[in-house]
């Protein structure tokens, strides 16, 4: 038998449609693979072998008696923000130690009742703060990919490096990921995988750990843009358990990809041409231009005036946000506990010992922002910066446009322990450039294989679309795609 | 926010010093329990005295990934309660997050509404008194806001040694805090202020009002002045729980202030608790060393926008208020002033007088009420909701009076009867053979054979004829009082001619 993990989740689907294989062998299939390779990737921090056989078995049982979900056998990854009852839920912080939720995330309820088997839970940056997994308390994740001229190992980004790493290896089908300002996007674009980031609401929040509330959106990265299709069909839904989730029907997204883009506008924003961008990234958004041109889309240059505002806005609304959703993290209830002879010192002691470097600035950023005297000139400011930043694209999209291509990421993928990154976070942030924008006002934006840099290594693009129209990124994202083909890297691991 | 002195000064209400008179200033901020089967953004019960951590959901819990859901009920009781506080509606507002960190708090903020409250300005109309000519005053205290926000948990500290131990089942309670202006000027004005919030909440039935039990305690600001000068320095005294610790809190709180100025010191701005035990105010923390609570809008939560049509559908549902139906009480019934505010103090005791009023006089009425069945029950300490006497057997009881059946003393007795063994009155004096007698005959006999028993007596009524009325009191006396006393008096006088 050849190697069942090769399959797209479509290819599967047909292949267990069609009696192939079932759900128990391509299950089988992924727990050998990740027995073989996490030790190298780190990109399991659990894996739920006996849950995922029992899945699969049920999944298999369910076809027998001719119940086929959407994803029904399909086996997936994880992100670690996703409750998953009575299986390790702990964001990869110290601080949710021995965490075991009693409920299981809305999303990830959802893929379940579709028929998707659960192989484990993913690395991630600690509470999703990071670009580069390399905060997380299980240690770095690292990228399939490696530099043709280096044996170096390279961060998959973050913060769903786990998710990103593990679907470009073959460890999983597809995995779940967050995104609250490109950790979706920026890993896929780093491990040449397809990464989506939803209209916000268009996913429940309920069950998956809070960063950043009013930019936190759940997504999945996939091998291709049908997979994607498929997983976040499944993804979406309304739920009463969180108000900020929409009611809309969720469209079969896969019918979306194959459609024609004549007459499309894609806009080009000039704004997101960065003094000192990478030549690769400048040319490989040219290309993108060029294959849009050849599909009969219109290119339209616009201006999105508040651009080069959003990174510093975003770095203080999210840790704003931070700083309060993890107050809850205090060693009283459950998690990690430093026994103390005060309520103050034993506060101090767990959470020194339970938050990572990067977890513990960014709450300092928060609480500082949100402070007397100081509110007004960051947070209030922040927030107003964002509104000005969603009127921009509210401006173009009124005047016709129907999606917006850019780069995914300022640079492909860097070394684990990149010491100019590690002495200046404003450096590490600089990943997200591209990413937060969409983030800030709201939109869905998708991240697609657009080829390789000199070094073999992956780059994306990037489409922005409307409010809940991601259809029109499939749609759209289909021709890089096509014209990009798919990179696979060699396997060393 | 400006405040505005809405008050004239009044120099009964001022306080002597030392230095010359003082005018004190009070402010109130109550906390409501709002009345609801679960929590402001759990489905978790709000059921009081239930095992600890019993009434617990996972978001009260503040478990990672959840998220807080509005219950619609409360909203609705804010709206009530704002439009019986005649208030402004807001139909827009938002939730805040107020940062701390407490054990008992575990999200590590309390949900709140800071500067966009679901209900904003609204007025409270206070009558203080009855003064000793049973005289009333009318103020009126200004609603600075009323807004929505979670109940924190239960800190126990007394059931091991070195720990603490948390409940969490009033974590996410609904709490309206509602916040008066600077109005009032005495703890009496306080403390009728309160009273009046309370019976207000009750009527609408928004908060149960009991204090005992936590559902209604109030954050006090006080501070002094010189009458007519400018506003003090206030302090604030925390989570006063009962009327009674109020007025003393206000008066300790007062005095203490008054010293330290007529000492030429001055106020520090700090917060207080008030000791009950000690019955004085103790300072908790200085203004230095306040929170910072670094309040935000939820992200978890969208503003919270409602239409008109919502406002007037709870309106066209609002019970008869207390003002409304005072004023009918004295308009239509023709109650006095000081009767009609008794039977308004409580909606039990106004329901309770409206049904006994229904068909019959309504004076008779109120006093039978206030006069006998408070009394009573003030006396035994029961509730107006514990009286062992229906409206139906009071009203059995005023019948009986008005057909003549009985008289005003033999209905006391019979109140006692109906209160200590129940039963129907009709029933009770039929049995008993206490209906009074009407039969003329039967009352000319005893009038005549007392006459005839007491010639002396007969002979000096001639000089006194005041004496009749000993004649009177024999007859009543000869028929176990069931003779009718007009009967009787006329009977009287007609035989020992004495003008009548």
């Amino acid at each position: 038998m050849s190697d069942l993990t090769q399959f797209t989740i479509a290819e599967a689907r047909a292949k267990l449609d069609a009696g192939d294989f079932s759900s128990q062998e391509l299950t089988d299939a992924y727990l050998s693979a990740i027995r073989a390779s996490n030790e190298k990737l780190n990109t399991y921090i659990t894996v739920t072998e006996d849950k995922a056989r029992e899945m699969a078995k049920a999944s298999d049982d369910k076809r027998a008696k001719g119940e086929v979900g959407p994803l029904e056998g399909i086996p997936l990854g994880i992100k670690d923000l996703f409750a998953t009852k009575g299986v390790h839920t702990q964001a990869c912080s110290h601080i949710l130690d021995s965490f075991e939720p009693t409920y299981e995330s809305t999303v990830t309820t959802n893929l379940w009742s579709d028929g998707a088997v659960m192989l484990g839970k993913l690395n991630m940056d600690e509470f999703a703060m990071g670009s580069s997994n390399e905060t997380s308390y299980y240690g770095p994740v690292v990228n399939p990919w490696k530099s043709k001229n280096s044996n170096a190992p390279l961060v998959p980004g973050g913060s769903s490096g786990g998710s990103a790493a593990s679907v470009a290896s073959y460890l999983c089908a597809a995995a779940t990921a967050t995104d609250t300002g490109g950790s979706i996007r920026q890993p896929a674009a780093l491990t040449s995988t397809v990464g989506i980031k939803p209209t916000y609401g268009r996913c429940s929040r309920w069950g998956i750990v809070a960063f950043a509330s009013s930019l936190d959106q759940a997504g999945p990265i996939t091998r291709d843009l049908r997979d994607s299709a498929i997983m976040l069909k499944s993804m979406a839904s309304v739920d009463d358990k969180d108000t900020t989730s929409v009611d809309l029907p969720v469209p079969d997204y896969e019918s979306a990809i194959g459609k024609s883009v004549k007459g499309m506008k894609i806009g080009i924003p000039k704004e997101y041409r960065m003094d000192g961008m990478p030549d690769e990234i400048e040319d490989l958004w040219q290309k993108g231009i060029e294959w849009y041109r050849d599909a009969g889309a219109e290119i339209v240059d616009i201006s999105l005036p508040h651009t080069k505002y959003a990174l510093p806005a975003y770095y203080i609304v999210a840790p704003a946000e931070a700083s309060s959703n993890l107050a809850r993290y205090d060693g009283v209830r459950y998690g990690l506990r430093e026994q103390s002879t005060d309520i103050v010192s034993m506060y101090e002691n767990t959470r020194a010992a339970g938050f990572g470097a990067e977890v513990r600035r960014r709450v300092m950023i928060g609480t500082y922002v949100l402070s007397a005297g100081y509110y007004d000139a960051y947070y209030l400011r922040a927030q107003k910066v964002r509104t000005l930043i969603k009127r921009d694209f509210e401006t173009v999209f009124a005047e016709g446009i129907d999606a917006i291509l850019t780069p995914a990421t300022p640079s492909a993928a860097f070394e684990i322990g990149d010491q100019e990154m590690a002495n200046d976070p404003v450096k590490m942030y600089l990943n997200d450039i591209f990413t937060v924008t969409v983030n800030m006002a709201g939109l869905p934006g998708i991240s697609v294989p657009a080829g390789l840099d000199a070094n073999g290594l992956p780059l994306g693009l990037q489409l922005i679309g409307k409010p809940f129209e991601e259809e029109t990124l499939y749609q759209a994202g289909n021709i890089i795609e096509l014209a990009a083909g798919r990179y696979t890297p060699d396997k060393w691991w | 926010m400006t405040i505005v002195d809405t008050r004239t000064p009044d120099p009964s209400d001022f306080i002597p010093g030392a230095t010359g008179d003082w005018e004190v200033i009070i402010g109130l901020e109550v906390h409501a329990q709002v009345t609801s089967k679960s929590k402001l953004f759990s489905g978790a019960s709000t059921e009081f005295g239930a095992e600890p951590n019993s009434n617990v959901a996972l978001v009260d819990a503040a478990m990672p990934g959840m998220l807080p859901v509005i219950n619609e009920e409360c909203v609705s009781q804010a709206v009530r309660t704002g439009l019986g506080l005649k208030a402004e509606i807001n139909h827009r507002s938002v939730f805040d997050r107020k940062n701390y960190f407490y054990p008992d708090l575990p999200q590590g903020y309390q949900i709140s509404q800071y500067k966009d409250p679901i209900v904003g300005e609204g007025v409270v109309s206070v009558s203080i008194g009855p003064d000793a000519k049973g005289g009333f005053r009318d103020i009126e205290v200004g609603i600075e806001r009323l807004h929505l926000e979670q109940d924190a948990g239960k800190s126990i500290h007394d059931q091991h040694p070195a720990m603490s131990f948390v409940d969490l089942n009033r974590t996410g309670v609904a709490l309206m805090e509602i916040v008066s202006k600077p109005d009032m000027r005495s703890s009496e004005e306080a403390k009728a202020y309160v009273t009046k919030l309370r019976t207000i909440l009750r009527y609408l039935g928004t908060c149960d009002g009991n204090m005992e039990q936590g559902s209604m305690r109030a954050d006090v600001n006080v501070s002094v002045r010189r009458p007519g000068e400018d506003f003090g320095t206030r302090c604030e005294i925390k989570n006063v729980n009962s009327i009674r610790f109020l007025g003393q809190a206000v008066e300790f709180e007062a005095r203490r202030q008054i010293a330290i100025l007529e000492d030429g010191g001055t106020i520090d701005q700090e917060t207080r608790l008030f000791d009950p035990v000690k019955g004085e105010t103790r300072s908790m923390r200085s203004k230095e060393d306040a929170h910072d609570y670094r309040y935000f809008p939820d992200p978890d939560l969208l503003p919270l926008e409602f239409d008109q049509a919502y406002v007037d559908a709870l309106a066209s549902d609002l019970p008869e208020l207390p003002d409304d139906k005072r004023n009918r009480f004295i308009g239509d019934i023709g109650l006095s002033a000081y009767d009609a505010s008794i039977l308004v103090s409580e909606k039990a005791i106004a329901d309770y007088f409206e049904a006994v009023a229904d068909g019959r006089d309504g004076k008779t009425a109120a006093n039978w009420i206030i006069n006998n069945l408070l009394g009573k029950l003030n006396e035994t300490g029961q509730t107006i909701e514990e009286t062992p006497i229906s409206p139906d057997q009071l009203g059995g009881v005023i019948d009986l009076i008005k057909s003549g059946d009985i008289s005003g003393s033999i209905a006391k007795e019979l109140f006692e009867i109906v209160w200590a063994e129940g039963g129907d009155p009709a029933k009770i004096v039929e049995d008993r053979g206490m209906k009074q007698v009407t039969d003329t005959g039967a009352i000319e006999a005893a009038v005549d054979a007392v006459i005839a028993a007491n010639p002396d007596k007969v002979e000096q009524v001639k000089e006194k004829p005041n004496l009749a009325g000993w004649f009177v009191g024999q007859v009543m006396k000869a028929t176990g009082g069931k003779a009718n006393p007009q009967a009787v008096n006329k009977l009287v006088r007609q035989k020992l001619e004495v003008e009548g």
